[in-house]
């Protein structure tokens, strides 16, 4: 398994957090996901063996939890909420916007490899509807101006790494 | 009139000019003085106070906190562990957060008192892996913490130890159940556990005794200490003991997050004149009170409850005081304190469709009724809002919802199906009048809600 050296350090750190190896699973599926930007056949197997599981057991968390996925995505992850407060708020008008700006469809990657744009269920900022999570980054509402504002940013921020 | 006067207790210093989530900022507020006098105190001394204060657990059922710790088996030799439900993911709830970014300390000693309450060892933070700064906020206030030996081994100088770790979830809202969230802590999918024999207090963590409690929940232990079970008692009114988070989204001029004193401020009083009232040029129409499981109220019904000297009172949806009681007797429920409202330009058959959306994605698939059902509600109300509604569709979904509520193994098949029951009770003729409706109405304005 191909990992930063970093990243097998957290692994067996964090797996002394339990005292039961299987809960570490999560954990080490999300530090996976961070490095490599998704789960592969081999990470499950070589997370199954560190954890002293069978494959089954790790493949049936990673289909089960929607935060992991077995396919990259863009350089960049935009996570819309759909459910009912951002909804009522504008939140599909603000996906619509994000599909729009980057020439996409949910749930794929954008033509020019930039962006994932999704719909995802509640993030717990209902207050400040419409919310939008950017990789690790909340932003608050987020109409369709806002949106095309952080799209622009997004944008720039490509133009000067394929400078 | 003007409305009551906030009390804030556990949002003390939420959003207060100077106050950062640091350590050195939370001791200069007194931070960790009450985990000294905590440790002070025998345990069972403690768990008293807390039985004292009437503390209801602030995730949504509302069962009290003493009690949840007074079923703990001390008596198994086996470790008892506590673990901090910081799955914020009823949609309309947004309390936690806040509380996680802006105030993590608080957290962290309401823990650490609890768990020398309890006996407990090691405790473990589940919070939402949608809130990866503050899962990274709380890792670094424990650093903070156990370097000033507030948690790690030797507390406070004492023969105590407890570690705390934060365990982050991965987007699926069932870890909310508390069993489901043990079953995803021991690294498998989390379907929630059989109760019987599966209680938490007996057979949770790795089949030992556990103890779950809501972030919040958490932080009024801390108060409690502080003041004492009796004066906790005082605030707030009877059986709905001390301060609520109340968070306020949709359609209000002023949403967001309020702490009030439990049944002081009425459901009218908070959305007119705290939120600031409807819309321009719009009424309300519903609401839901308590996270998007809880029943809906529509604005114009009117419920009759029996006082305790055998009169009876009736109440407009203003006049709900906001505790756990009354909104029961009402029919509903004060659940997470997510309050989500909408206005006359809401048509109820697309926001049940938004909510069924919601839980057709988030039913674990472990029971037949709730797997199936909670995705033919989906199907039916999503045919009605963009193919073809029938006039009786309300009394078919109806029909579906009926037959999962109390026929699964968690609370789930409640949360999903009480919107549907309610959402047709009390607005049966939209859901008749659906198929003139979307004749009438421009084709892309359903498409805002779902």
């Amino acid at each position: 398994m191909n990992l930063k050296p970093d990243t097998f350090k957290r692994i067996d750190e964090v797996i002394t957090h339990y005292p039961v190896k299987r809960s570490a699973t999560l954990p080490l599926l999300h530090l996976i996901q961070e490095d490599v930007g998704f789960i592969s056949p081999e990470a499950i197997e070589w997370v199954a063996a560190k954890l002293e599981l069978q494959p089954i057991n790790v493949y049936e968390v990673v289909t089960f939890y929607p935060m992991f996925r077995q396919k990259p995505i863009g350089r960049r992850h935009i996570k819309v909420c759909r459910t009912l407060s951002c909804a009522l708020m504008g939140g599909y008008k603000t996906c619509d916007a994000f599909e729009k700006e980057f020439n996409t469809h949910r749930g794929e990657i954008s033509p020019d490899g930039e962006v994932t744009v999704e719909f995802v269920e509640c993030l717990a900022s209902c207050g400040t509807a419409p919310v939008v999570l950017i990789d690790d980054d909340l932003h608050e509402k987020v109409d369709v101006t806002k949106a095309k504002q952080l799209s622009d940013q997004i944008k720039a921020e490509a133009g000067k790494r394929n400078r | 009139m003007a409305a009551p006067q906030q009390r804030r207790i556990i949002f003390k210093h939420i959003d207060a000019p100077g106050y950062a989530n640091d350590f050195a900022c939370y001791l200069r507020h007194g931070g960790y003085g009450m985990l000294k006098k905590a440790v002070a105190m025998p345990p069972a001394a403690i768990i008293d106070e807390v039985k004292k204060s009437g503390l209801r657990g602030r995730g949504g059922a509302g069962f009290p906190c003493g009690v949840k710790w007074g079923l703990v088996d001390r008596k198994s030799g086996k470790p008892i562990y506590l673990v901090v439900n910081a799955d914020e993911s009823e949609p309309g709830t947004f309390k936690d957060r806040y509380i996680i970014h802006q105030d993590p300390h608080q957290l962290i000693e309401g823990i650490m008192i609890s768990c020398w309450a309890n006996n407990v060892k090691q405790a473990y933070i589940y919070i939402r892996g949608e809130m990866p700064h503050g899962a990274r906020i709380l890792e670094q206030a424990i650093a903070e913490a156990r370097a000033a030996n507030f948690c790690g081994p030797n507390i406070l100088g004492t023969s105590y130890g407890c570690e705390i770790y934060v365990h982050r979830g991965a987007g699926a809202y069932i870890c909310g159940e508390e069993t489901g969230l043990i079953e995803s802590l021991e690294g498998k999918r989390p379907y929630p556990r059989i109760k019987p024999p599966y209680f938490p207090a007996v057979l949770g963590l790795y089949q030992c005794p556990t103890i779950v409690n809501n972030v919040e929940t958490l932080c009024h232990v801390k108060y409690i200490v502080e003041v004492g079970g009796d004066a906790y008692a005082k605030i707030g009114t009877p059986n709905n003991s001390g301060t609520r988070l109340l968070c306020v989204s949709g359609h209000v001029q002023k949403p967001g997050y309020y702490e009030y004193e439990v049944g002081k401020i009425t459901m009218g009083e908070l959305l007119n004149d705290v939120c600031g009232g409807p819309l321009p040029g719009r009424k309300f129409k519903a609401v839901i009170p308590g996270g998007s499981s809880a029943k809906i109220l529509r604005f114009g019904e009117t419920f009759t409850l029996k006082n305790k000297d055998g009169t009876s009172r009736t109440l407009t949806v203003e006049d709900i005081p906001m505790d756990f009681d009354t909104l029961a007797a009402c029919g509903t429920m004060g659940g997470s304190g997510g309050v989500i409202v909408m206005d006359d330009s809401v048509n109820m058959v697309e926001a049940l469709a938004n909510i069924n959306a919601f839980y057709a994605h988030e039913s674990c698939g472990q029971c037949t009724p709730c797997r199936e059902g909670s995705l033919w509600m989906k199907k039916i109300t999503n045919r009605m809002v963009h193919e073809t509604p029938r006039a009786e569709d309300g009394a078919l979904l109806k029909s579906v919802a009926d037959q999962i509520a109390g026929r699964t193994i968690c609370a789930f098949g409640e949360a999903c199906s009480w919107p549907t029951q309610s959402f047709v009770a009390k607005f049966g003729d939209e859901f008749k009048a659906y198929p003139e409706t979307k004749k009438a109405a421009k084709a892309e304005s359903a498409r805002a809600l779902v």
